[in-house]
């Protein structure tokens, strides 16, 4: 298979934006995708658009220019933007394609996220019993592994303090305010023990890559960053998942585990060889976990190196430079984007007041989320 | 006496003294799932058969459902008058895990490892019933 180049990256900021449409946003990451990777849109063969909240994603063409390419519209739970990056590779990875686009975007209320739960292959009585809900699910599994690995109240809220700060130097984010690990702790608990400020929001915004084959790159640039791995999982039989109503009392591991794996195989590099991370935080207890699904610590590990301030920026292994799902909430469409906007702009070293030291060459970003599938993305330079 | 209602049909049965969940058994793999569906989510076989639950088991984890729930969910409480309600996944003597409502959900009075049973608990009164639904109590 071909070598894939993320050749240039583009974000619309994350956060509320009045009667602001998502397909504008979309169509802004998707020309400051161009801007960046030296291209037109005359120029791209193929696209694929992921969102949960636009039906048609492909009307950002009427935004680009009307120029007949195949544009695929996608939606795969909060793994959709794993899944349009995924499918824009494979097109050039297949040699069908030289450069394609990957944009997603999304509008969402406030509030957590709902629909109908038989859409969700859930039994109907199932939203009726107040139990469809993703929150009350990260709930109960950080609870259990708090319980198994020793895991404390105030790590979960050093994990959003964390989050915050990095938030709070980047413009693009939706919070900016830095928060103290003592004012996440007082803040209402909303599903035990996860409190408020440990949650992400649902909001607004957009996020786009320009992928080019590593041959057509040459001509492009002198300075590639390479897509080593996507991978992509949904959860076995037994694994506990969002809206199980059943699991086998012998858990499956996470369909991120398997995801997880699979990308490391393909990138032929190991945990130990990732310089900067980019995880699933829909709350600081799904980041914690994560954080070993992903291989990057032991079970337990995690209380250490969050006192410790491992996952910080100038820690040894940065996670959510950028402030992760709890500063710049979740459009779901473009969440898997803005992690890979990000992770780019710390290999060229771009990152600004946020820039990771000691020159970061590989990449690691995950997603995870309803119905229990998960993405897992490898970048290097 | 108003008539006393489930909240949906075949999640328990009743009327009963001794009301159980009900689930289904595939019979080429033997997995067990609640409720009961069509086909097995393990090996895909359309064998499954109608299981009665135990009604006793251990928690495995819980979370408290602070804030009222949006719709769908139908409980029929208002933002003034919704009182925090546990949730737990509850291992059935090692039949099924279940996701179930608790009676509990202060972390003083439910925890890990707890040993539960399952009761019938109102859920909401209609104009001439009362509509009840299942959930697990420390035993």
């Amino acid at each position: 298979m071909r070598e894939v180049v993320v050749l240039g990256v583009g974000i619309h900021p994350f956060g509320r934006f009045g009667d602001k449409s998502a397909i504008e946003m979309g169509a802004e990451a998707v020309r400051m995708a161009l801007g960046d990777a030296g291209v037109t849109w005359n120029d791209v063969q193929f696209a694929f658009g992921g969102s949960f909240e636009v039906d048609n994603p492909d009307a950002v063409l009427g935004r680009l220019g009307r120029t007949g390419i195949p544009f695929m519209d996608v939606y795969n739970g909060c793994a959709t933007a794993a899944t349009a990056l995924e499918l824009t590779a494979d097109g050039i990875r297949s040699g069908k394609y030289d450069i394609g686009v990957a944009v997603g975007m999304d509008k969402h209320g406030h509030g957590a996220f709902t629909s109908d739960p038989v859409h969700y292959g859930a039994p109907s009585w199932y939203g009726d019993a107040g139990m469809f809900l993703t929150t009350k699910f990260f709930g109960m599994k950080i609870n259990r592994y708090m319980h198994d690995f020793g895991i404390s109240h105030e790590t979960l809220a050093r994990v959003a303090s964390k989050n915050y700060e990095n938030g709070s130097l980047n413009p693009n984010a939706l919070r900016r305010t830095p928060m103290s690990v003592e004012q996440i702790m007082e803040s209402r608990m909303l599903n035990y023990p996860l409190r408020q400020y440990m949650f992400c929001s649902p909001d607004e915004g957009a996020a786009a890559v320009v992928l080019c084959s590593a041959e057509k790159a040459r001509q492009l640039t002198s300075n590639p960053i390479f897509l080593r791995a996507t991978a992509l999982r949904t959860r076995k039989a037994g694994a506990y998942e969002v809206h199980s109503s059943s699991t086998f009392p012998e858990h499956e591991p996470a369909p991120t585990v398997f995801a997880s794996q699979a990308a490391y195989e393909q990138a032929g590099i190991g945990p130990e060889d990732v310089d900067i991370v980019q995880l699933q935080d829909t709350d600081s207890g799904a980041e914690i976990i994560h954080m070993a699904e992903n291989g990057f610590c032991n079970d337990g590990e995690q209380e250490q190196m969050l006192a410790d301030g491992d996952t910080r920026i100038t820690g040894r292994l940065p996670i959510n430079t950028d402030g992760g799902l709890i500063a710049n909430g979740e459009p779901i469409g473009a969440s898997g984007l803005r992690q890979i906007h990000e992770l780019v702009q710390q290999l060229r070293g771009n990152a600004g007041e946020r820039q990771v030291p000691g020159n970061p060459k590989v990449g690691y970003s995950q997603l995870y989320g309803a119905p229990g599938t998960a993405g897992v993305s490898i970048v290097s330079l | 006496m108003p008539l006393v209602v489930p909240f949906a049909e075949d999640v328990f049965t009743w009327p009963s003294d001794k009301p159980q969940l009900i689930g289904c058994k595939c019979s080429e793999c033997s997995a067990v799932f609640f409720p009961e569906q069509s086909a097995c989510g393990r090996c895909g076989s359309t064998a499954v058969e109608r299981e009665l639950l135990p009604t006793t088991g251990t928690v495995y984890s819980w979370t408290s459902q602070e804030f009222l729930p949006p719709p769908p969910y139908a409980g029929g409480e208002t933002r003034d008058t919704y009182q925090p309600m546990g949730i737990g996944l509850i291992d059935l003597e090692g039949v099924v895990m279940v996701e179930a409502r608790l009676t509990e959900c202060d972390p003083d009075r439910i925890h890990i490892g707890d040993r539960v049973e399952m009761v019938i608990v109102p859920f909401r009164s209609d104009d001439d019933k009362d509509v009840v639904t299942f959930a697990f109590k420390p035993v």
